[in-house]
């Protein structure tokens, strides 16, 4: 294959997707060892309890069963609390209160599945046999499960009252409330953000290995970013040094954030594997994954929005309690505040906006990053109202958003809430979009739909996103525990291939064909001579991982510096075997060129001179092998416009989605079949929330949508063909000129399809999700 | 989760009072009863194995008398550990009365369940603990009142129960333990 086929902008087919669909995928529970045991979790069946005894008497005598562990018998080795990663501020300065999270409980539980114990046994089936035999005394306590209460309710953890973490604003309050004083019409919404389980294909999984000899640990495991992992465990935890633990995220079939965290059990599994001495290893089942994966979303919301005679937007009020969970979990506090607050602009001249984020324990599985992470939430607050004054004015929404859109002449453009937006053409996509559902025949098929007894509605939603995480020093400004850079690194070996380190981590995104493609655009070099390594910290040097629609942008963008790096030290190497000085040597195509001449040498030939080196300039150290971390100047601003069409049948109140547009302006795009794909899943995501998805937890604090039987994931026949286009406007601060393209989906089409419901129904909210239950009881009257 | 219902036991309250002093006897009518003891007065301990869609489990009920007006009525609080599988607690207010030679038993009650039973089994506990209660007023009243032979469709009759569902939405839970052992060992008083 030429360049042309296989280099940036080409939709290669993903070169890992053969192993997968072909069985040949390594996942962590594929990985086994000599002598492996296996863990069990002992999970607390109640939502608030104090642990009064623990009888293991009966586990131990379970056939094949080794050894149990409890939450004192970490606690007696020293072994840290899983941490929160991001330390948010709150109005009066003060940090942010966070409860000890003990990976294993010790005294207290504090949501249904929240581990306590582990037993260890030879087979899967003795380790579970011997944990439904141990014996524990609870003595139940009141939970607080009701999000709008918590504060009024008992007190879960010590010290922390009001069961508040914190309460964070951001924006100007005064001017903010000015603006809606003197409005000329003002917009109320009060909005629930279901809360949300991620349900990755493949359950969470980990495999502990201790070697007794050398003292070093190799955990195996279900990681979006096994350095941030290895760092958690060994700077926090404290399982082992950094240097003697190595950790290895092997295929790993989907995260959606869910596995960003470091949670319990591998934290469990690893310490395990040296008190056992043997190999341990711990895989979900999708019960435990419902119970124990961090959940996402679980927003109240009041917001305010203020418009002047003309239409234009004078001023923003939004008052959310994000459920946080029981435990803060790493990036729990961050999402409802900075991945959230900021975007209230959205694509809009608000002049004024003023947030305030209750944060609020509650005992439920803790909330973190999902898909999106706090992107989503924000864009359903500012896009449902949007859509809802335009009705209240009968004003068509789409001419409301575009008289208020900030204009290609804006950019750089500095947003009321802190972010400062590169670049963008938001009425691009918006007409795109306009066109590409036709919305002049919309009326038209409204009228068509009711003569067939059913309600047509349609939706907008125009959404922004900072990605692309981050500029190290303002997230550290802003809380962060760590800088968010990412590593690239390229080897050119002696016979001109290449091997490809990478610091971010794909489970699903295709990085091993997109990065490929990069390099060997870069380079020049065949796309098949490039090998993408990635998930391994002993073969990686350092990473960030993957989420918050970073790794293009930021990985890739790393990795293209360390491309020019090779560059520059082939082109004087070059220079020696051309006899020529290196400021006459340029690159193109993988040959360096003597200018002036017919003279040029391949790269092949470069790197076998640079391991080889007969012939070699004196003062250049031998080898090709170049590393760059790129830390990003902003964050990346994708942004587009979402547009869903439902059709309503008035008789069963089922709510058919017959139409999803989506145009995206991503900036440059490396391989538009992957992205496009990015789109699919994001699409189905955002859909199943608004449709179909919800968490619902009992008043006892009990998970009653625990199965897959109960919590209903979106399949092929609740969606539409897609449509999808992209308008692009390149990133103006990274050399790929990309934004990425991994949340978008889920961000706008929730809210998008959610308007179309209340257009066709002609309420001004539902509850998510619409099925069809609530929306036959709207059309009742009831 | 609130439950009410009424059953009608082709039996005079004596006759049901008398099958109470048996323990086997009621062993013997729930399905999966592997022991049932007195522990006290007014307290009995069973054991049950019970499976609830995907849930399989032995669970172990107590149960205890109060606010007892016998023979018209009882208050019935329990608590069912069903170990990984679950549990269950809740009250039931029952009462027996006599209509001519039948008796009639009527019931309320309200109960939580959690764990596994809470999270798979919810929306089938319902139906499981309706089939345990059928089962087990079959076996018990055809005890009490041998079959008339060739009068099926009026022994059907009989064992037909109303279970009125007052609680919208969710089913919780535990009614195996609950409907049934709190049901038997009701009248077993």
């Amino acid at each position: 294959m030429s360049n042309a086929d296989t280099g940036i902008g080409a939709s290669v087919k993903r070169r890992e997707d053969l192993r997968f669909i072909t069985g040949e995928g390594t996942y962590t529970d594929d990985l086994n060892q000599p002598g492996q045991t296996y863990a069990a979790f002992v999970r607390s069946p109640y939502a608030r309890a104090r642990i009064d005894a623990i009888d293991v008497s009966d586990a131990l005598n379970v056939d094949g069963v080794i050894m149990i562990l409890t939450g004192a018998d970490m606690a007696a080795d020293g072994l840290g609390d899983l941490p929160c990663g991001w330390m948010v501020k709150q109005k009066d300065g003060s940090d942010m209160v966070t409860a000890p999270h003990p990976p294993l409980a010790t005294e207290l539980v504090n949501y249904v599945g929240e581990p306590y114990a582990l037993v260890i046994a030879d087979s899967r089936h003795a380790a579970r046999q011997g944990a439904e035999a141990v014996m524990t005394d609870f003595h139940e306590l009141n939970p607080v499960v009701n999000l709008a209460s918590a504060a009024q309710s008992e007190q879960i953890h010590a010290g922390i009252p009001d069961n508040r973490a914190y309460d964070w604003e951001l924006g100007d309050k005064p001017a903010t409330e000015a603006a809606l004083a003197g409005a000329a019409h003002i917009t109320r919404l009060d909005l629930i953000n279901n809360r949300l389980i991620p349900n990755a294909m493949e359950p969470r999984a980990a495999l502990g290995v201790y070697e007794k000899g050398t003292g070093d640990y190799t955990l195996y495991t279900t990681s979006q970013n096994p350095h941030l992992e290895r760092l958690v465990l060994s700077a926090f935890v404290q399982v082992a040094p950094e240097h003697k633990l190595r950790v290895v995220a092997p295929d790993v079939g989907g995260g959606f954030g869910s596995k960003i965290f470091v949670y319990a059990e591998e934290t469990a599994v690893i310490w395990a594997a040296a008190k056992v001495g043997r190999p341990v290893k711990w895989v979900a089942d999708r019960s435990e994954s419902f119970l124990a994966d961090a959940h996402g979303r679980d927003h109240v919301t009041h917001v305010e929005l203020g418009l002047d005679q003309s239409g234009r937007f004078v001023g923003l009020k939004v008052q959310t309690t994000a459920n946080l969970g029981a435990y803060l979990s790493l990036f729990g506090s961050a999402v409802p505040t900075y991945l959230y607050g900021t975007l209230l602009a959205g694509q809009y001249r608000t002049p004024n906006i003023y947030v305030e984020v209750q944060g609020v324990y509650t005992n439920t599985s803790p909330v973190d990053a999902y898909r999106g992470a706090g992107r989503p939430e924000a864009t359903y607050v500012l896009e449902r109202v949007v859509e809802t004054a335009a009705r209240e004015l009968g004003r068509d929404p789409a001419d409301l958003r575009r008289m208020n859109m900030i204009q290609p002449g804006d950019f750089p453009y500095q947003t009321p809430v802190a972010l400062v937006y590169d670049i963008g053409d938001y009425e691009a996509s918006l007409d795109r979009a306009l066109e590409a559902i036709d919305y002049q025949g919309f009326p038209a098929r409204r009228i068509a739909s009711k003569d067939q007894g059913k309600r047509r509605g349609i939706g907008f939603a125009c959404y922004i996103e900072a990605c692309g995480l981050a500029p190290s020093q303002l997230a550290i400004q802003l809380g962060a525990g760590v800088g968010l850079y990412e590593s690239g690194e390229i080897r050119l070996n002696p016979t001109g291939n290449a091997t490809v380190f990478t610091g971010s981590h794909s489970h699903g995104q295709g990085h091993e064909t997109t990065f490929a493609q990069i390099v060997s655009d870069k380079l020049g070099i065949p796309f098949d001579d490039v090998e993408v390594v990635h998930g391994d910290t002993g073969r990686v040097e350092f990473g960030l991982g993957t989420y918050g629609s970073r790794s293009l942008a930021v990985g890739g963008s790393a990795l293209m510096m360390a491309g020019d790096k090779i560059i520059a030290k082939g082109r004087r190497i070059a220079a020696h075997l051309m006899q020529a000085s290196v400021d006459d040597v340029s690159f193109e195509d993988g040959k360096f060129l003597l200018a002036a001449s017919n003279q040029s040498v391949t790269i092949q030939e470069v790197a076998f001179a640079a391991y080889v080196p007969t012939s070699y300039p004196e003062d250049l150290e031998p080898g090709l092998s170049e590393k760059a971390f790129y830390d990003p100047k902003n964050f990346t601003y994708p942004a587009g416009t979402h547009i869903a069409e439902v059709e309503i049948d008035e008789a069963t109140g089922e709510v058919d989605l017959v139409a999803l547009v989506a145009v995206d302006d991503f900036g440059e795009i490396i391989n538009p079949m992957i992205v496009e794909g990015q789109v699919h899943g994001g699409l189905a995501q955002g859909v199943g929330q608004a449709l179909l998805e919800h968490g619902i937890y009992d008043e006892q604090g009990q998970l009653v949508t625990g199965s897959l039987m109960d919590y209903c994931m979106p399949r092929a026949d609740n969606l539409p063909d897609f449509i999808v286009d992209t308008t692009i406007t390149p990133c103006t601060h990274n050399p790929l000129g990309a934004k990425g393209c991994g949340e978008a989906g889920a961000i706008g089409s929730t809210a998008a399809v959610m308007n179309a419901v209340t257009d066709a129904l002609g309420v001004k909210d539902l509850s998510m999700p619409a099925t069809s239950e609530k929306v036959w009881r709207i059309l009742k009257g009831e | 989760m609130e439950q009410s219902g009424e059953y009608r036991i082709n039996a005079a309250r004596d006759e049901v009072r008398q099958a109470q002093n048996d323990p086997d006897v009621l062993a013997a009518c729930i399905t999966g009863c592997q022991s049932m003891t007195r522990t006290d007065d007014d307290c009995f301990e069973a054991l049950v194995k019970a499976k609830v869609g995907p849930v399989s489990a032995t669970f172990t009920a107590e149960l205890q008398l109060t606010d007892v007006q016998a023979p018209q009525s009882y208050r019935i609080v329990a608590g069912v550990k069903g170990g990984a599988a679950g549990f269950g607690k809740g009250v039931a207010q029952v009462s027996l009365a006599e209509d001519g030679d039948v008796t009639v038993l009527t019931y309320t009650a309200q109960a939580t369940v959690g764990g596994k039973l809470a999270q798979v089994g919810s929306r089938l506990i319902d139906s499981a603990a309706a089939k345990m209660a059928r089962d087990f007023f079959g076996a018990f009243s055809e005890r009490l009142s041998p079959p008339v032979a060739e009068d099926e469709a009026a022994a059907t009759g009989t064992l037909e129960a109303t279970v009125a569902k007052t609680a919208g939405g969710q089913w919780l839970i535990w009614t195996i333990a609950f409907g049934v052992l709190v049901l038997a060992l009701v009248l077993a008083i």
